[in-house]
């Protein structure tokens, strides 16, 4: 819509100098656990902006795992340990493989989509699970990440690739939120609502659900590549229906009303997880399952309706009255 | 025009709001309590040590739990100085164990191992029952610089391939191609005809690895021997009715299976009942988890191994009659293979601990590396890749269930020397079986 920046990309820009001078300020184990909800944040990104168009991924760890598997790949038969080239090859294959089955997932909707996506990504997880030379279950690792040549080591090794991640998921968010504020964005929410209105209002309703579903294929793939890189391996569990499971949570509980939710979502509920497990070590889900229900109950919107403010409501409402001019 | 919900819920929902905040409020503060107590009055010398284990999901019933009771029955016992000798010192030389359990059951493995290591400040961290999450952990435990005891996963690629120069961790457990080869030398010295084999295994890396290696020990062994199938279920799955199927119509000599926990008994009571442990002789590598749970149900026969010269395979001493009561005492049922695994790697510890008279990490670390100890399965010695990985004797068993007594039990035991079993240093599993067991000792 507007070339002007919104208020969550100025907040973007002012949060990526913070997030990365938090990795030298907190703790090293909570940058680690920050370092990790990126790259998962970003899958549970590629979740939320399919379900702005009303469309449940429930294997949108297919994407996760190409990302994993391509840098992980790379590494091992080819030797390549350039982030970079490594972010590239995580890109190009979930875009090749999403362009395709776009053409297949872009004609269904509601349940057919999410257990069609669900199919897709336990097919990968049945086919890496039996190849032996990957390691079968088990996984494989990766090597420690270059940057143009450049092989730093322990400490700098950790800050160089903490800025390195925060680097591409800021940037993601920030396109994505552009993505979403354009007319190609907007058809999606369209589609949620009345997607035979949308096809006579003369767009393809196919074609707007096959830039999203590339899209955040795209992010997706981009998230497992740093997450494996933070890991250090990667295994068919990536593409599970559990790992998909898990990222379709986190996108209803911090809500679909930010970009940024996604992202701050999967770290909450990563600190969550680690007190749980630290008071309870035997009945840690019971707490989580706790914390997840009461957000729910109290929170339908989400976690972000919490820092959200009434104001940003206003203005949020007489931005969509002014988009759908004489609605219902 | 719709109107929207919150104009009119706004006191609602900002009184919902208070409610969930003072929730998140709440459970804050019970984590900053948690996080507060230990750093209050330590007056006694104490090790803290972090132990990851399968507290939920499928691992957790047949390993992660086993080995956690194991855990704290041993700290408990280790802290009081109630083990026999040469163990009845209290503590680690000296100095009280302090444990904190986690749960392997999660996706972030590594980013829990730092905080493990950064945040709560241990000492030494045992655990890890996934051959995936070993080899995640350690090259991060090589990074960290950390004490890590390895205590039960089975890939034997961790010393020959991820961490091929390790400085801080080590496995106290035997790596998985002992089980499968000693399974085949069994069948050897137990004269079971073997011309046709075949194998129902999980398709993952562990079954895939046990197959693989029992497969190949057996052409080794016996010249001329056929497969006549393999079958690769998926793991969890719970119904085998065709693959058993499979297994009927071609007749194979020699059953091979690595199934463990639920998929093993659901094996047991639909191949019982189709016959298959009659029509050939079944060998499960991991039996002995679940023998004491079926009882009459498993059939006489089997050939059944526990990963190691644990539970029933274990040999008798002190230590072992001692382990046995009172774990027994402690949680009603007898210990099984990855609760000795478990024992054995906290003993190693303690030996090492006293040996160099503390429990300083690189004390510790001098100790162990070569160490040789008794634990409740006999001794174990850390002979390969550079005194870091472990070898120990090991044993099989046919399982008979005595009726009158309801005990159930393993008869003809036969034991293997670890060097018969176990590669030497320095050569690949598969390698060393391919190439005819150079080296073995078996005598």
């Amino acid at each position: 819509m507007t070339r002007s920046l919104d208020r969550t990309e100025i907040s973007l820009m002012a949060g990526l100098p913070v997030l990365i001078a938090l990795g030298f300020v907190l703790p090293e184990w909570i940058v680690n656990y920050i370092q990790v909800s990126l790259g998962t944040g970003l899958v549970a990104l590629g979740v939320m902006i399919q379900m702005r168009a009303g469309l449940v991924s429930f294997g949108q760890g297919l994407y996760f795992c190409i990302g994993g598997y391509a840098a992980g790949l790379a590494g091992k038969f080819a030797g390549i340990s350039d982030i970079f080239l490594l972010l590239a090859l995580g890109i190009v294959a979930s875009v090749a493989v999403s362009f395709v089955l776009g053409f297949l997932l872009r004609r269904y909707r509601e349940i057919f989509y999410a257990m069609l996506s669900l199919a897709v990504s336990m097919i990968l997880f049945g086919l890496l699970s039996s190849i032996e030379e990957l390691g079968s279950t088990d996984g494989f690792n990766l090597p420690a990440a270059t940057y143009f040549g450049w092989a730093p080591q322990d400490e700098t090794a950790k800050y160089a690739l903490y800025i390195a991640t925060c680097i591409p998921t800021i940037l993601c968010a920030f396109l994505l939120n552009r993505y979403l504020r354009s007319p190609t964005g907007f058809i999606g929410e369209a589609i949620r609502e009345n997607e035979l209105r949308v096809e006579y209002l003369g767009t393809s309703a196919h074609r707007a659900v096959h830039i999203k579903y590339v899209l955040a294929a795209t992010v997706s793939g981009i998230g497992g590549v740093l997450w494996a890189l933070a890991l250090g391996h990667v295994d068919p569990e990536m593409t599970n229906w559990t790992t998909s499971g898990q990222f379709v949570f986190i996108a209803i509980l911090s809500g679909t009303g930010n970009i940024v939710a996604p992202l701050f979502g999967t770290f909450i509920l990563e600190i969550v997880r680690v007190y749980a497990v630290e008071v309870s070590p035997n009945t840690w889900q019971m707490i989580l399952g706790i914390v997840m229900l009461l957000t729910i109950i109290f929170l339908p919107k989400g976690l972000w309706s919490l820092i959200r403010k009434s104001t940003t409501v206003n203005t949020q409402r007489q931005k969509t009255s002014e988009v759908r001019p004489g609605g219902e | 025009m719709r109107i929207s919900p919150r104009t009119t819920k706004s006191v609602k929902t900002i009184i919902r709001k208070g409610i969930s905040l003072s929730a998140v409020a709440i459970a804050g503060s019970l984590g900053l309590a948690v996080m507060a107590s230990p750093t209050m009055a330590e007056e006694e010398k104490t090790v803290k040590v972090g132990f990851v284990t399968f507290l939920s999901g499928g691992a957790a019933g047949p390993f992660g739990v086993p080995a956690r009771n194991a855990a704290e029955l041993m700290i408990q016992s280790i802290n009081a100085g109630a083990v026999p000798a040469p163990y009845n010192s209290a503590g680690f030389a000296g100095a009280k164990i302090d444990p904190i359990f986690v749960d392997e059951n999660s996706k972030q493995k590594v980013a829990d191992y730092q905080k493990l290591v950064q945040k709560d400040e241990v000492d030494m961290i045992v655990g890890y029952i996934s051959s995936g999450s070993c080899k995640a952990i350690a090259p991060a435990a090589e990074e960290a610089k950390k004490l890590t005891i390895l205590f039960d996963c089975g890939t034997p690629q961790i010393f020959e391939e991820i961490v091929t120069d390790p400085k801080y961790t080590f496995r106290t457990g035997g790596h998985a191609t002992m089980d499968n080869v000693a399974a085949a030398r069994y069948l050897e010295a137990s004269g079971v005809k073997s011309d046709s084999i075949a194998g129902i295994n999980q398709n993952y890396a562990w079954g895939q690895d046990s197959w693989r290696d029992f497969s190949a020990s057996m052409k080794v062994i016996e010249e001329g021997t056929e497969i006549a199938t393999e079958q690769f279920p998926k793991i969890y799955s719970g119904q085998y009715g065709s693959e058993i199927s499979a297994l009927l119509t071609k007749k194979p000599d020699v059953v091979h299976s690595s199934f463990w926990g639920g998929d093993m008994e659901a094996f047991i009571l639909q191949g019982a009942a189709r016959g298959i442990f009659d029509r050939s002789k079944v060998v499960l590598t991991t039996g002995e988890t679940a023998m004491h749970r079926l009882g009459a149900q498993m059939p006489d026969g089997t050939i059944i191994g526990a990963r190691g010269p644990h539970g029933d395979l274990a040999p008798d001493s002190e230590l072992n009659d001692w382990f046995r009561k009172a774990y027994f005492d402690r949680f009603g049922t007898l210990p099984t293979y990855p609760s000795y695994k478990m024992a054995q790697a906290i003993l190693g510890m303690k030996a090492a601990a006293d040996k160099a008279g503390s429990a300083d990490q690189e004390a510790v670390i001098g100790a162990l590396k070569g160490l040789e100890w008794e634990g409740p399965s006999g001794m174990v010695s850390m002979a390969l890749s550079n005194g870091h990985q472990a070898i120990q004797d090991t044993a099989y068993g046919t399982y008979k269930y005595d009726k009158d007594s309801g005990k159930a039990m393993l008869v003809d035991i036969k034991r293997f020397n670890a060097t018969c079993v176990n590669p030497p240093a320095g050569v690949t599993s598969i390698e060393w079986i391919e190439g005819g067991f150079q080296g073995a000792n078996c005598n």
